[in-house]
């Protein structure tokens, strides 16, 4: 593993890698957004507004699957100690949180034509709004430490802590009597949802997928190139100290 | 290696220690979670009367009478056990119907009637286009609002 | 054919709540690749900058 979480490795690779993943990323999403808005039946209950479903689930399951992968790689960074986990969790974290808002606002927009209501204080729709203030919460305190790496370790800490919501989202509406409808795909017994939406519903989810990976390696790469900066300027100042230090110091010795 | 070994086990037993202490206090809290009774829990659990509380389940077949001024509906709400009589006044959300999910917030009276301020509908996990709801209907597959039925009875038990 | 591109803007009478959902989704989307590109172009450009003065360094990572 750290054979490829080298940073110059991973510049090389992900240079590589990057042009072929925003290509399907596009494509997937093109063909995604004809198929949820051309292709995919009215629902026999809500009619045209089940095309909120194509955005609203798979920014839903993206929100959750980032701060998964933000814990992760959280995990790694504490236990193994290596750089690239903690440029990959703080760069992961931003992107979670738009997608974790959009979920949100996306439901409101649903929830108001078909419940009555733009928000309800049901299990589901509070947990995922912890979620959001997690996702801020982490952001705020990795940027209020002067130090980086004391700020990435702190951080690293309530995005571990922060992993108990997952299952609470994911369980909330079994548990619970929520307003949110329980799971139609991710259940046992299989999905509840008719294939003609299911199809386009998971073109969707993969496109939104691609996306989150395209956009982490962007800014993975430059929060790589960002830190090269800094190193790169704290040695120039070294160095032009030095020369400025020397000759005083020759000076010195010389009387 | 042994201090990685360390850090490992000790992200992983605080892990474990908060997910324990999450399922305590969320089993401890189990009932403020609660965002709606079932008729069946209005009557178990003896909620109270004249407080502000939410009742949810199915909205009984041909239970829907609505005044001659078209503002105030009467309708019985059943988790197929047990059944709670509703009056409201207002506007309904496009869901409402005979056969579906309904939340409704308002008081239980001491007649055992159900005042509600306001209705909010609650739709099952099913998807699925026009025609293939009609088909099912007309080939007699069709099991009218099961799932809502089955988690308003099932309860709150995490 | 205008019929029917009206028919599609009005989604059963929903337009006023599908378009905005998916409005927000774009919106979301957008902000972030606009956000990343522009953190990783800059970054490029400055590590250019500081290389040139320092030649001989160049390929150093």
């Amino acid at each position: 593993m750290h054979r490829f979480a080298n940073p110059t490795r991973f510049m090389r690779a992900s240079a590589l890698v990057l042009p072929w993943l925003a290509v399907a990323t596009a494509l997937l999403l093109g063909a995604g957004l004809l198929l949820a808005l051309f292709v995919a039946p009215p629902d026999y209950q809500q009619g045209e507004s089940v095309r909120i479903m194509y955005v609203h689930v798979p920014a839903a399951w993206l929100a959750s699957a980032a701060y998964l992968s933000l814990a992760v790689a959280s995990a790694i960074a504490l236990i193994w100690r290596h750089p690239l986990a903690d440029i990959a969790a703080q760069e992961a974290a931003p992107i979670g949180a738009v997608f974790t808002a959009i979920c949100l606002l996306s439901g409101s927009l649903w929830g108001k034509p078909m419940w009555g209501a733009w928000w309800v204080w049901d299990a589901r729709l509070t947990s995922m709004l912890v979620l959001f203030f997690l996702y801020l919460g982490y952001i705020a305190l990795v940027n209020a430490f002067d130090d980086e790496e004391r700020g990435a370790r702190a951080g690293a800490i309530l995005a571990l802590v922060g992993v108990v919501d997952l299952p609470i989202i994911k369980f909330s509406v079994d548990w619970w009597n929520t307003l949110h409808q329980p799971a139609s795909v991710f259940r046992l017994g299989g999905p509840t949802i008719a294939v003609s939406m299911l199809a386009p519903l998971l073109v969707m989810a993969l496109g939104f997928t691609l996306f989150f990976a395209t956009v982490l390696l962007l800014r993975m790469r430059a929060a790589i190139l960002a830190r090269k900066l800094r190193a790169l300027r704290r040695a120039e100042a070294e160095a032009a100290g030095r020369f400025a230090a020397g000759p005083r110091d020759a000076a010195g010795s010389v009387l | 290696m042994t201090r990685k070994r360390l850090r490992l086990y000790a992200v992983l037993s605080g892990l474990a220690a908060l997910g324990v202490a999450t399922a305590l206090v969320l089993s401890a809290f189990n009932d403020s979670l609660v965002f709606f009774y079932s008729p069946t829990e209005l009557k178990t659990k003896s909620a109270p009367f004249e407080r502000q509380l939410r009742i949810g389940g199915l909205v009984a077949e041909h239970s829907v009478a609505r005044s001659d001024d078209g503002r105030t509906t009467d309708f019985t709400v059943t988790d197929g056990t047990n059944t709670v009589r509703v009056t409201y006044t207002g506007a309904l959300p496009d869901l409402f119907r005979e056969g579906q999910g309904v939340v409704a917030e308002g008081v239980l009276r001491r007649d055992g009637t159900f005042r509600a301020s306001s209705v909010l509908a609650k739709h099952d996990e099913r998807y699925m286009p026009p025609e293939v709801a009609a088909a099912l209907k007309k080939s007699g597959h069709w099991q009218e609002g099961a799932a809502t039925a089955g988690a308003a009875a099932k309860g709150a038990a995490p | 054919m205008e019929e029917r591109i009206v028919e599609f803007l009005r989604m059963g009478g929903y337009a006023a709540f599908v378009w905005p959902a998916y409005a927000v989704t774009a919106a979301g989307m957008a902000g972030l690749l606009w956000h990343s590109l522009r953190a990783y172009r800059r970054a490029r450009r400055a590590v250019a900058a500081l290389q040139a003065r320092r030649p001989g360094r160049a390929d150093r990572a």
